[in-house]
């Protein structure tokens, strides 16, 4: 049944900018949603709407049937959790907590249970009396969650909530997030530019980009079906390689002169350039002939060690980059620099893209100088 | 040619090689030369004061006067009950009207800034005869009575200290992230009047009490509005003792400098006695 619905939803601001550009979104109760997709995309314009921060410019937001589109925000019921934490300075702990309860007039003993529920649930029970410059940034986070929690929302928004700390603190946060949702059942939409937190703690992913839905599927949907080449560029990493259709409809494409087969459908005409995309994990370096496999001579170029993952970036046809990820194994045997090796991979693994479609190395780079 | 779509890592935080810090030949005396003029020029006219008020015989002959005298008690206690009514009254009117152009019409900033420097190009005696001329007619007379010149007395006052309040608020709010924090208590429910006095207010109370000793000491030293409107404060009394005393005004203008050292001590002590650190997700 649906919880929380957004219908034609639209942000412009004055000035002129559009913001968010028909969005529509249904989320069933204690679904966990996430809105993917880089800075400045309308994702927190999205969430702020929701929460009541920001009004939408049309379209309409419904809350457990109720229209809440012009509801003043300390109205609607809605957990909220900021990147910034947002915990109130000159409170404690489980003053902070209880905040939203006292405005709700709560009776002091039923305040003080709660306190000592959330606290245990954040796993935080000996910090009540602290204020939060005593706690370190993902006790604070804690803390804003539980603070969040306290009231019972309908609907629990978090807004990049993860994105101040560390890495190993973040990892072990939002699966406490995750946890704790679950357990409780809330509805969440969550904000982030991570897709390996989209992807691990999402039962959907919205993937935005300039105000518009990419699209929504399953993490498993998003990663492996994308719906739009920006889809397939942001979430994983791609490999893009110019390729020329020699056949739409029986799949086969042609790499530097060496034919390839793709079972997801070819639009373009005969002749026509394109970009094929590979995920790199969808490559193997097994050179054992499997009927039906593509296959594509290479040089190997350079191998980084990632931990868990062991890259292998290699030369085709004629000069084109394709990197390989490999499980990372102590029995690996890597083929050292200048080898000459065969990339197999599947019919099914092949996406095939418009040309231009994906962002060029240099484009990345040259948006990230300009940002500094 | 290929394409590479997973953005690299950029190294951008290349921190700069740390100066080398040399000491500057002879640095040290420099400074406390500086610091020696600095503290004769202001301590010399205090001791020279000092000395002066003991002159008579005996030399507590001057504070026995002013301590015994019951208008010296009479009119500092006067206005330091106007002073406290004035800071309640602005910081009253400040905090509120502070908060909500930073929240909501930061383009309004300038022209209130603008507004609270008008003090400052005002003399108090126009401000005082501007006041007694439109309020001892009709429609509104308040010179009359006592409690209308009070009320008089309180407001000048108020506007004497709006560029001093309006600062130090406007810096205490400038600390705190003030569109998040009132974001956040919407989100719980608090309506505008909750958000002010339980998030706004006391994350001000160091900067609130900055402005409210500024003005405190605006209010207790002030003559010429005073004056005017012929209350018994603290600045005709001190204005009158000098008129045909000699030695006792020295002693009450050491005493009033006392009780404004007390003040900004109190101040010091109450700041970092503070347990609260107004920096937003400033973890330990």
């Amino acid at each position: 049944m649906t919880f929380l619905e957004l219908s034609g939803i639209r942000k412009v601001f004055p000035g002129g900018t559009v913001a968010v550009e028909q969005f529509d979104l249904t989320a069933e109760r204690g679904e966990f949603v996430s809105f993917l997709g880089p800075s400045g995309c309308g994702k927190t314009t999205t969430l702020r709407m929701i929460a009541g921060f920001e009004q939408p410019t049309a379209g309409t937001i419904h809350i457990d049937g109720r229209d809440v589109t012009t509801m003043p925000p300390n109205k609607r019921h809605v957990g909220m959790v900021f990147q910034s934490y947002a915990l109130f300075p000159n409170m404690t702990v489980a003053d902070n907590i209880a905040f939203g309860l006292k405005i709700r007039g709560e009776d002091k003993g039923r305040i003080r249970e709660r306190i000592g529920e959330l606290l245990t649930l954040i796993h935080l029970e000996d910090r009540g009396d602290r204020y939060p410059y005593q706690l370190s940034g993902g006790q604070q986070q804690r803390v804003a969650l539980a603070r969040a929690l306290a009231i019972e929302p309908t609907v629990l928004l978090l807004d990049e909530p993860l994105s101040a700390l560390d890495a190993k603190i973040r990892v072990a946060l939002r699966r406490e997030i995750r946890e704790i949702q679950r357990s409780l059942g809330i509805t969440t939409v969550y904000v982030t530019h991570d897709q390996e937190e989209a992807l691990e703690l999402s039962d959907r992913i919205v993937v935005m980009s300039d105000g518009r839905m990419e699209q929504v599927g399953t993490p498993f949907q998003v990663y492996n079906q994308p719906a739009t080449p920006f889809v397939a560029s942001f979430v994983g990493t791609l490999n893009a390689v110019e390729a020329t259709v020699l056949d739409p409809v029986a799949g086969r494409l042609s790499i530097g002169g060496l034919e390839i087969h793709s079972t997801k459908g070819v639009t373009d005409p005969a002749g026509a350039q394109v970009m094929v995309a590979l995920r790199p994990e969808m490559i193997s370096l097994d050179a054992t002939a499997v009927e039906g496999t593509n296959r594509l001579p290479a040089t190997v170029a350079d191998i980084a060690f990632l931990g868990s993952v062991v890259r292998i970036s290699t030369i085709v046809g004629d000069g084109a980059r394709v990197d390989v990820d490999t499980f990372n194994n102590p029995n690996l045997a890597l083929p050292p620099r200048g080898t000459q090796v065969t990339l197999g991979f599947p019919p099914e693994a092949v996406l095939v893209l418009a040309q231009g479609s994906v962002a060029q190395e240099a484009d990345v780079l040259a948006a990230a100088e300009a940002m500094l | 040619m290929s394409t590479f779509v997973t953005p690299r890592a950029v190294d951008t935080a290349i921190a700069p090689p740390k100066a080398s810090r040399r000491r500057r030949p002879g640095g040290s005396w420099w400074a406390w030369l500086v610091f020696i003029i600095g503290a004769t020029y202001f301590i010399v006219p205090l001791v020279a004061t000092l000395e002066f008020s003991l002159r008579p015989n005996p030399p507590t002959f001057a504070y026995e006067n002013v301590l015994t005298d019951r208008r010296f008690y009479a009119s500092l206690i006067y206005s330091f009950v106007i002073g406290l009514i004035t800071i309640v009254l602005s910081l009253a009117l400040i905090v509120p009207t502070a908060y909500w152009v930073r929240l909501r019409l930061p383009r309004l900033r300038p022209i209130v800034e603008f507004v609270t420097l008008l003090p400052f190009v005002l003399p108090p005696i126009v401000l005082a005869y501007g006041m007694i001329r439109f309020y001892s007619r009709q429609p509104l007379v308040l010179t009359g009575t006592e409690v209308g010149s009070d009320f008089l007395l309180v407001a000048a006052y108020v506007v004497l200290s709006l560029p001093y309040m309006y600062r130090a608020v406007d810096n205490g709010l400038a600390a705190m992230d003030v569109r998040v924090l009132t974001e956040a208590a919407q989100s719980m429910g608090a309506g505008w009047f909750r958000i002010l006095w339980s998030v706004i207010f006391p994350n001000l109370r160091t900067a609130a009490l900055s402005g409210a000793f500024l003005t405190l000491a605006i209010v207790v030293g002030e003559f010429t509005i005073a004056s005017a409107l012929a209350r018994d404060a603290f600045g005709p009394y001190l204005s009158l003792l000098g008129k045909d005393k000699i030695y006792e005004p020295a002693a009450v203008a050491l005493i009033s400098f006392g009780l404004t050292w007390l003040a900004m001590i109190s101040l010091a002590l109450v700041a970092r006695g503070s347990r609260t650190r107004v920096q937003m997700g400033m973890p330990r």
